[in-house]
């Protein structure tokens, strides 16, 4: 038989008893919805995870430090390579050779230095980090009070929450109730602080303190760049900005409760912590950095521009293993949600097994008519076969709208409970379109199997047997 | 019409041809003996009554003919194939081309319409969707039933169920029309009428008629022939005088 002859045949035999397979295709349905549930669920946890890690840089970034550099940020020292004497240093040449790697965003020095401001005349003494001007654009400024850097050497600075608390002399406790950021930054934005800090200068000259946009290696060629001097300064910022960005995360301002344009923290040659040792290093004659940060288009580039860095002769550093059993956290979780899922699907396969070896007893006379006039063994198994496909395929489409409101519904109610909470809404379900193909196609998969015995029970019937019920 | 070469290639080879042919059934402990040893030869074109009382192997033997049955001992040779011997499939194949039946009850499936009846072995045969409905209305035509294709068989009378069923047993064009007390559940008028319309097909379009019944005078009134079963086995086989005069088939007759 013709494949539509078929499905036609089968659809008319389904409308010939509507309650029963009605109800064996509701059965199918809701195993199918608790499937397509489930599975969102899981996925839309995954996903808000993911969310949550990549704004905290934890999949996307790589962290570069130098094979000169004692400090190593990696546990595991001996990455290979060239020994720590051979290797480049970690300065801007090198900086611009990481951001021309294939599948890198950018790649920015990680600026930062301990210094004291002057607030309503009190001294604060915090960590001070430069922040890249794509920050503007990615998500790591969400929910900031005020703006971000009108531009990238203006003499700006955004305050991290806990230390825009502590100008106004707000320190919480923990554990106590939180203060909203609006609050703490209302009173601050626009106002103006001044920071005290060392600036390095070559020794030969004199040099405008405020002199912007001036590049780190202009006098780099001058033989005497390895000695300096230290001269303290000050810098009047304008606050515009407060963020509750976690000053732990691992994007860009590491612990750093201060946030200025990284430009200017550039051109204003604040001493860093690796100057002291380039003094003592002959064969350096550029200031160096002691970490860059790179970030990577996609997550999933993460190894291969390690590898990339590594063999420059670079360390480098990601959280490429945390985020790999993470991976494989939720790839178990949704195993799991979808083995409960799939177990009411399970028993609804049971009822189309009754469904179709009671279609088989009621229409005995039938197929032994269809058998009488010419029908093969196969047209009858095949028109068994269509009947279990059709109603799975009808269930599978049903599971799946009913699956895909349930899950909606799940997520409004946690949202109503996020609200009581004062938490702000997450999407926590979330149901991609590969899985409303598969959810439909698992069905009839499902359904099909469970055919087999009916349909083949139905083809083995004999006509003769059948025809005589009179 | 390919009557003329086919008379005579069938003078040779009979259109339905059984050897010994044994249907045994195991009820219990006893063994049911429904077929038992008949050997007969049916020619092309031919109208033969299969009479008997009711158990006597009639309709056994019938089915084993129609390719329903398989026979336990002995073969069924139709259109020159031993149906013994052939698969499953080949036995379908065998039932949708070569074969056309007729049953008592009509057999019509009650959830389809007169057409949709008529069309089904087109369906199992795969002709086009097309084809399908032109060939349902030409077979419905031509056994008297031009309207009311469109309701179902519980909305007709007996002998319009009947007609419908055969306009089933004809559509793919078989060479053989078996029919199973073709008139038992139709009065008398209707009965005539369905007969009329089988007599007519064995004599205009030359098909191998073979017809169970237990009405004597029913068989002497249209067959050309008379085979008598009781208890599984082969009683009398005579030419029915009735009918000689009238018959135009000449050549049937070996």
């Amino acid at each position: 038989m013709k494949a539509y002859d078929l499905a036609e045949l089968a659809v008319r035999n389904l409308r010939e008893s509507v309650l029963r397979n009605s109800l064996t295709t509701v059965g199918i349905s809701v195993g199918v919805a608790s499937l397509v549930a489930m599975l969102s669920l899981g996925i839309g946890l995954q996903q808000l995870a993911t969310r949550r890690l990549v704004k905290s840089g934890l999949f996307d970034t790589v962290v570069v430090t130098s094979r000169r550099d004692l400090r190593n940020f990696n546990r595991d020292e001996d990455q290979g390579g060239l020994a720590p004497a051979e290797s480049p240093a970690l300065d801007e040449p090198s900086r611009q050779k990481i951001e021309r790697l294939p599948n890198v965003t950018e790649a920015y020095p990680d600026l930062r230095f301990i210094t004291s401001f002057t607030y309503d005349d009190k001294p604060h003494l915090t960590m001070v980090a430069g922040v890249p001007a794509s920050y503007r654009t990615n998500d790591a400024f969400e929910g900031i009070q005020g703006s971000f850097f009108s531009s990238e050497t203006s003499p700006e600075v955004i305050l991290q929450k806990t230390f825009a608390a502590e100008l106004l002399g707000k320190t919480s406790k923990p554990g106590s109730d939180e203060v909203p950021v609006g609050e703490i930054a209302k009173p601050l934005l626009g106002k103006e602080m001044t920071m005290r800090y060392a600036e390095r200068m070559p020794a030969s000259g004199a040099s405008d303190p405020n002199s912007q946009g001036r590049q780190p290696h202009e006098s780099n060629d001058s033989p005497e760049a390895a000695t300096y001097s230290i001269v303290s300064r000050e810098l009047k910022l304008k606050i515009v900005g407060v963020t509750d960005l976690d000053p732990d995360s691992m994007r860009g301002p590491v612990r750093a409760r201060v946030l200025l344009p990284l430009k200017l923290v550039e051109s204003l040659h604040v001493v860093q912590p690796t100057a002291l040792r380039d003094t003592t290093q002959a064969a350096s004659k550029v200031p160096t950095y002691s970490t860059i940060s790179v970030r990577v288009k996609d997550p999933g580039k993460i190894q291969v521009v390690e590898d990339a860095i590594k063999k420059m002769g670079f360390n480098t550093f990601s959280m490429l293993d945390a985020t790999r059993s993470l991976r494989r956290f939720f790839a178990v979780l949704d195993l799991f949600l979808g083995i409960f899922g799939s177990l009411a699907l399970a028993v609804a396969s049971i009822g189309i097994v009754n469904t179709l070896v009671m279609a088989i007893l009621e229409r005995r006379r039938e197929i032994g008519i269809m058998k009488a006039i010419g029908a093969s063994d196969g047209d009858v198994k095949k028109l068994f076969f269509a009947e279990a496909g059709v109603m799975g395929a009808f269930g599978g489409a049903l599971g799946v709208a009913l699956g895909w409101t349930i899950g909606r519904l799940i997520n409004i109610g946690t949202n109503v409970y996020l609200k009581r909470q004062d938490l702000a809404p997450e999407q926590i379900w979330f149901v991609p379109w590969w899985l409303v193909g598969s959810a439909i196609a698992f069905a009839i998969v499902v359904s099909l199997v469970s055919g087999l015995y009916p349909a083949a029970r139905a083809a083995r019937l004999d006509p003769v047997q059948a025809l005589r019920y009179e | 019409m390919t009557a003329v070469p086919d008379t005579k290639l069938q003078n040779t080879a009979p259109a339905i041809c059984t050897e010994n042919v044994c249907r045994h059934y195991a009820m219990g402990e006893s063994l049911i003996r429904a077929v038992d040893g008949i050997s007969i030869r049916v020619p092309s074109g031919e109208f033969v009554a299969l009479l008997g009382t009711s158990g006597s192997g009639k309709s056994s033997l019938l089915n084993l003919i129609a390719g329903l049955d398989r026979p336990t001992a002995g073969a069924v040779v139709v259109k020159g194939k031993n149906l013994a011997e052939l698969s499953r499939e080949d036995l379908a194949k065998h039932r949708l081309h070569t074969v056309g039946m007729v049953f008592q009850s009509f057999n019509l499936i009650p959830s389809m319409t007169v057409i949709e009846n008529v069309e089904l072995p087109l369906r199992f045969a795969e002709v086009d969707r097309s084809q399908r409905d032109s060939l349902a209305r030409g077979a419905l035509d031509r056994v008297g039933l031009g309207r009311r294709l469109h309701h179902r068989p519980s909305e007709l009378s007996g002998g319009e169920q009947q007609r419908t069923s055969l306009a089933r047993a004809l559509i793919n064009r078989p060479k053989l029309l078996l029919a199973d007390e073709p008139t038992g559940n139709l009065d008398s008028r209707t009965g005539a009428e369905i007969m009329n319309l089988i007599r007519e097909f064995n004599e205009s379009m030359g098909m191998t008629v073979v017809m169970v019944t237990h009405e004597r005078a029913l068989a002497g009134q249209y067959a050309q022939r008379l085979i008598f079963l009781a208890d599984g086995k082969l009683v009398d086989d005579q030419p029915n005088a009735a009918s000689v005069a009238g018959t135009t088939s000449e050549a049937g007759r070996a």
